[in-house]
């Protein structure tokens, strides 16, 4: 009896449907993101079938020929590499320092609204870092700076192959979509990495002055190395950033597929072959090959990611004494 | 000997103080200089581009002056607004149930896949849609796009919720339950209002990260020069047909949107269309940090309160 009128409780206060609508939004949205993974894995059944393990090894670096029926995913793959990591070792030490200047030296009043800034420069669309890369910034930095490197490094022999040039004159290379990249992961790195120095105690920095250190001291011997698996995971959520990014460097890179492994020649990531030539793949085995390309790069920003986390929520949930 | 040795040695820990840590000074400066080079340049030579016809006219045939981008900016209320509208309500109550239950298997479940999905590039999102929308309606289509954009929306909707109804008071919560509401007017009518402010926060925030998505776009919507909401309809007023399929007609057209035509415009050879790009530029700049900007100083002044 008591039962019954409990069940009939809860069913006039419509509880059991709230819940029943949360548990299968909530179920829906995990279907969501795991028939991401599984849909690339169909529709690139047909390259996998084709080329199998052959399409991710590396080979020439000119493997990647439409017209020809020639599809192979190492071009595209040294591209997003090369580009990502030149981003991020140029983007490391720059946010770093723009993390420490926010968390531990700028003054209050300055906070904030450099805190905006550093936001705002993660919100710029892609397209507009893009249109200002071709018009503006390739021209005016990357070609120079192309042209340094190949007079310099270019002529060290174990570092031909990485920087011989010529840079076309435009600039359109992979060296000038490490350059946006870089600016465009900034924001990403400092502000995770920010994070991460407010969440180390105060104890931490109050020992280390008490014992005679000088501020710097405190923040390089004891700061850093204390966040360190933070910064860790800040800087590869950074490289995530990086991997996916795809308007910016669509438009900076040059597209084409040119037998050179140089950073001043133009190239391709895996990003921007997808976005080049899928609209255009009319051969179901070319459209089949960028869905591969599509769920190898699903895979890899999903491990980045995943590691990524892991690391940052390491340091969050390590507070003692409190 | 010793002594002067240390004074030395203090000296120069002194100097490597004070060297590092303007260092860092100078390098937020450094990281400063390209938003400041992008927006100035935007402006600029953006602003010198943008006059009425740019909003009220459909573009001009290659290679003439004048024309406009309106087919873009209906494109782009019309996919964003849909985008919204799929993704909000859903992302509110995801992020509600992981608020609530954040130690259950699927509510664990929730909150990786919604880290998952934040790091998932955008152009695999496009692919997806694709493949899911565009194969099985056989069009690019205003639909395709709201799809893909929502799903870029969701993460952001999803976490902002989370984390704000995880700062509301549990005993409010309890107050509620105590006076004998059931689960769901709680939740209605207590706990989402007494999170409001974050939650609003986190959708205008996507909002603004969809409206500058350009990748999802690419094979969801395609671009469309002759789009136009009002000519369209009075086409299909003119045939006789209900609002139901009038919104059909619209909904499974191919479709423009500002950031897809900015990129299209750039490709170009046409000095015009350049410069419309930049005109474009200005425009989602101004959209895009104006949505940002709102977002942030509308809970400041709540919060204050």
């Amino acid at each position: 009896m008591g039962q019954q009128s409990n069940l009939k409780r809860f069913w006039r206060h419509g509880d059991a449907l709230w819940e029943a609508l949360l548990v299968a939004l909530a179920l829906a949205f995990l279907v969501l993101v795991l028939h991401i993974g599984w849909m690339l894995w169909q529709d690139s059944e047909l390259s996998r079938r084709a080329f199998g393990w052959r399409f991710l090894i590396p080979t020439a670096i000119s493997h990647w020929n439409p017209a020809k029926g020639l599809f192979q995913a190492w071009p595209s793959i040294y591209g997003t590499l090369v580009t990502s990591l030149v981003a991020i070792v140029l983007a490391v030490p720059i946010s770093i320092g723009i993390a420490i200047f926010l968390a531990e030296i700028c003054p209050p009043w300055l906070r904030l609204p450099l805190n905006y800034l550093v936001e705002m420069l993660a919100a710029v669309p892609s397209v507009v870092y893009g249109l200002w890369g071709i018009f503006v910034f390739l021209p005016a930095v990357a070609v120079s700076a192309g042209n340094f490197l190949a007079a310099t490094l270019g002529k060290v022999p174990g570092l031909m192959a990485l920087f011989h040039g010529p840079i076309p004159t435009s600039g359109l290379s992979r060296l000038g979509a490490s350059f946006i990249l870089t600016i465009m992961i900034i924001p990403t790195i400092a502000a995770v990495s920010r994070d991460v120095f407010l969440a180390i105690p105060r104890e931490q920095r109050e020992a280390a002055l008490a014992l005679g250190a000088t501020h710097w001291e405190v923040i390089w011997d004891v700061l850093i190395p204390y966040g360190a698996s933070g910064f860790l995971g800040a800087i590869i959520l950074g490289l995530g950033r990086a991997l996916g990014e795809t308007m910016a460097v669509t438009m900076v890179i040059g597209n084409s597929v040119e037998g050179s492994y140089s950073l001043l020649r133009p190239g391709y990531t895996m990003a921007s072959i997808i976005a080049n030539e899928f609209a255009e793949a009319v051969k179901a085995l070319h459209s089949s090959a960028l869905m591969e390309i599509g769920l190898i790069l699903f895979g890899i920003t999903l491990l980045v990611n995943v590691m990524a986390r892991i690391l940052v929520w390491r340091v969050s949930s390590r507070v003692p004494g409190r | 000997m010793g002594g002067v040795r240390f004074e030395h040695r203090y000296t120069y820990r002194k100097a490597v103080n004070i060297i590092m840590l303007s260092t860092t000074g100078l390098l937020t400066l450094l990281a400063l200089i390209p938003l400041f080079w992008v927006t100035g340049y935007v402006i600029v030579k953006g602003g010198r581009y943008l006059d009425l016809d740019f909003f009220t006219r459909l573009p001009a045939p290659l290679g003439q002056p004048g024309g406009g981008v309106l087919h873009a900016i209906e494109g782009s209320i019309l996919i964003v607004a849909l985008a919204t509208l799929f993704s909000a309500p859903a992302g509110v109550l995801i992020g509600y149930y992981a608020a609530r239950h954040p130690n259950t298997p699927l509510g664990m479940g929730v909150r990786f896949a919604t880290d998952v999905l934040s790091g998932v590039p955008s152009i695999v999102v496009g692919l997806f849609v694709y493949g899911v929308v565009v194969v099985r309606l056989h069009t690019f289509s205003v639909l395709a796009g709201g799809v893909a954009l929502a799903i870029i929306m969701l993460p952001t909707v999803i976490r902002s919720t989370e984390e704000m109804v995880k700062l509301v008071p549990p005993s409010l919560r309890e107050a509620a339950l105590a006076l004998g509401a059931p689960e769901w007017r709680t939740a209605i009518s207590v706990v989402l209002p007494a999170a409001l402010e974050g939650i609003v926060t986190g959708v205008i925030l996507g909002v603004a990260r969809a409206a500058g998505e350009t990748a999802p776009l690419l094979f969801t919507t395609l671009g469309n020069d002759n789009f136009e909401v009002i000519r369209l309809a009075k086409l299909a007023i003119g045939v006789g047909a209900s609002p139901w399929e009038i919104a059909r007609l619209i909904l499974t057209q191919p479709v423009d949107a500002l950031p897809l035509t900015l990129w299209k415009y750039s490709q170009q050879p046409y000095p015009e269309r350049v410069n419309q790009a930049w005109a474009i530029a200005l425009v989602l700049m101004m959209l895009v940090l104006g949505l940002n900007l709102m977002a942030r100083v509308w809970l400041a002044y709540r919060r204050r309160r």
